[in-house]
């Protein structure tokens, strides 16, 4: 520990295990630690004993559920990745795809008038809906030929709609759709958490709703895939990827504070040791001092034996509860996976219900999501805060990931990355080709 | 039973069957040092850690069957006890390897034994490796407690060494014989439509195949 390192990384979340690895990759020395005895931070998986302790401690174990801690890696955080996404981009480049298997989510869901509906996305999907009217059918028709044919550089595609300049809003407007077919759009394709994307400029959901169809393209059920065994597969294939380089990995350590000198960070100290370095890069949990709290996210780890209703029995859905559908501000999310993905039994599932907080009582504003669940084994109810880093880094070269946030997938996680490598190494992240490999045979 | 090099794997148009082994042991036991001896016959005193390598392959013959092993090392994760368990989940073999001198190392090698037991593919096949009997000398961990423990779990048991060969290439014919083909032949199936995805949702994100250039010789 008594070295120099280029940076030291605390915390083996998806964020610092990313940059971990890229920075590692490059022939920077790195010493990655986490106080925790497991990968994964906030976004860990467990198995059963560990979530009964972590959320239940002293509360018995149900009999079904007891004796399968091998099968079970219950995600605490629900994300999935979007299959055309930055997320993919990162795990191709980098080649940390050789480590885990993929597999797609099944189904894409959402809620409207109190029923589930498929999310339909292709031309055929979209005659044969029964949620629009037939006239409302070509106007959204209308719509998805704007969307597709946009080109920046070539202005007679835009139809008078310069998207980096008016409002979603206003697109919406031109095209006569009604608030049924916006909500659908913004919500169920953008993946916008809430509406106050309507006021600010298309172009930001103009390239969500691309991502969406462009990932659903890719492979045809869902836009989203899931790596087998559960979520932190991810930041552990990062850091193997880091340790691969030269990457050092210590879990189970004690980070004891950040160590300052002239404003600036020296170091990290552990017990009597003091790890030299010239740049720290950690998740807020270990620079409380330095983060605020944004907002708050509610979730429910939900263990069932069937899958979720009128879903076509899919092993794996992701159904959006539209906020207005349930005058709420923020939608709500259920995201669920199975046996088929190695996070549980056969025969069980595990779903996760999750919103941004609005009141001062979380756990009932799951309620309509829960309520499309049925009859369930367990649930683990938690509320955790967001926290955002107070300053960028540049000043004292402490630069602090974001928190996990409510959104479904990765995207936000590798904007985040692309900032935090911006602001540590100087320069732009750029993925071309592949990461440059050693003596591999 | 034979071994052959690749040439002879595409003159006979069969598809390797790949099988993913890791190395699991204490720090300095000689890991990294048995993977090099097997797959390179090389040996070094004082190696520096191999920096990007995800794995080493080394392809065998057994009998009308070629099988490509994929050898992951702990890339020194287990320096500091931050082996990911993503590492051996998947494993259809595991090679625990001990120091003969080093008592301590033995009850390491213990603890993965039950931590495979506990986490790993029910069906993976173990051996465990008792390194370093070129020094005989310093011996600190008899043979026979040793084998009685393999026994006893159902482990494959092996004095080496890396350093000069004794034993390294036996270790992996025997596992080689053990692994249960035809469940990764069946497992496999739902797997080769790449790039793209099978019926049952696995989808490949790339050719890996292509991006994995191969070792010419084979050791065996
Ligand atoms: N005498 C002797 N020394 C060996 C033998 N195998 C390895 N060594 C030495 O033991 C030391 C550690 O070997 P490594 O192969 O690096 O051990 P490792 O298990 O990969 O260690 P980590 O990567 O730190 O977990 C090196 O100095 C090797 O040269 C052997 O068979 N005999
Ligand atoms: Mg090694």
């Amino acid at each position: 520990m008594d070295e120099e390192y280029d940076v030291i990384v605390l915390g083996t979340g998806l964020t610092e295990c990313i940059l971990s690895g890229l920075l590692s990759v490059e022939g920077k020395k790195v010493l990655h630690m986490d106080r925790n005895e497991y990968y994964g931070g906030e976004g860990a998986s467990l198995n059963i004993t560990q979530l009964y302790q972590k959320f239940k401690p002293g509360q018995e174990i149900p009999e079904k559920l007891k004796g399968h801690d091998r099968e079970f890696n219950v995600d605490l955080i629900p994300k999935f990745a979007m299959a055309s996404g930055e997320f993919v981009k990162i795990l191709i480049y980098t080649d940390v795809t050789r480590y885990t298997e993929f597999k797609q989510i099944a189904g894409s869901y959402f809620y409207y008038k109190g029923d589930i509906a498929k999310v339909p996305v292709t031309e055929k999907e979209v005659v044969l809906t029964s949620l629009i009217g037939m006239a409302e059918k070509l106007r959204l028709k209308s719509f998805f030929e704007f969307i597709q044919n946009y080109d920046e550089n070539k202005p007679e595609t835009h139809q008078g709609l310069d998207l980096n300049t008016v409002t979603m809003k206003a697109v919406y407007e031109k095209f006569e759709l009604e608030p049924a077919t916006m909500e659908f759009l913004g919500h169920a394709l953008a993946l916008q958490l809430d509406n106050s994307y309507l006021d600010r400029p298309a172009m930001e959901t103009y390239n969500k709703i691309m991502l969406y169809m462009l990932s659903m393209s890719k492979y045809g059920k869902s836009p989203y895939l899931y790596p087998l065994y559960g979520l932190d597969e991810l930041p552990q294939g990062f850091a193997r990827l880091s340790a691969i380089y030269g990457g050092t990995y210590m879990l189970n350590k004690k980070v004891d504070e950040i160590v300052y000198e002239n404003g600036k960070v020296i170091g990290v100290k552990s017990g009597d040791e003091i790890a030299k370095c010239k740049k720290v890069i950690c998740d807020s949990s270990y620079a409380k001092d330095k983060v605020n709290k944004v907002g708050q996210v509610v979730r429910a780890i939900v263990i069932m034996e069937h899958p979720i209703a009128n879903t076509d029995n899919a092993d794996s859905v992701q159904v959006i509860i539209p906020q207005n559908q349930v005058n709420r501000k923020n939608d709500i999310y259920i995201a669920s996976v199975s046996s088929n993905h190695n996070v549980c039994p056969k025969g069980f599932y595990v779903a996760i219900v999750s919103t941004i907080v609005e009141t001062s009582e979380p756990e009932k504003e799951l309620e309509p999501g829960m309520k499309l669940l049925g009859e369930i084994v367990d649930k683990f109810v938690y509320v955790s805060d967001i926290y955002a880093p107070a300053n960028d880094g540049t000043s004292d070269n402490l630069f602090i990931s974001k928190s996990n946030d409510a959104t479904s997938h990765f995207e936000t996680v590798c904007d985040d990355v692309k900032d935090l490598y911006k602001r540590v190494v100087g320069k732009e992240l750029t993925m071309e080709g592949k990461v440059v490999r050693g003596d591999e045979n | 039973m034979s071994f052959s090099g690749r040439n002879d794997a595409a003159a006979s148009n069969m598809k390797p069957i790949q099988v993913k082994l890791v190395l699991l042991g204490e720090s300095a036991v000689g890991k990294s040092s048995i993977v090099l001896r097997f797959v390179n016959n090389e040996y070094q005193d004082n190696k520096e850690p191999t920096i990007g390598a995800a794995f080493l392959t080394q392809r065998c013959k057994l009998d009308d069957r070629i099988i490509k092993f994929e050898i992951w090392d702990t890339a020194g994760q287990e320096r500091f006890h931050s082996l990911a368990p993503m590492y051996y989940r998947n494993a259809q073999a595991a090679v625990i390897v001990y120091d003969i001198t080093k008592p301590a190392s033995l009850e390491k090698a213990k603890t993965w034994v039950k931590e495979l037991q506990r986490q790993a593919n029910p069906n993976i096949v173990i051996a465990l490796v008792g390194n370093k009997i070129d020094l005989a000398n310093n011996r600190a961990v008899p043979y026979e407690e040793a084998e009685a423990y393999a026994n006893e779990n159902e482990l494959l048991f092996f004095e080496a060494s890396a350093k000069t060969g004794t034993n390294i290439i036996e270790v992996f014919t025997e596992l080689a014989k053990k692994i249960p083909y035809e469940q990764i032949l069946a497992n496999n199936k739902n797997l080769n439509s790449r790039p793209g995805q099978n019926e049952n949702g696995r989808v490949n994100l790339v050719d890996q195949d292509n991006n994995n250039q191969e070792n010419g010789q084979c050791n065996c």
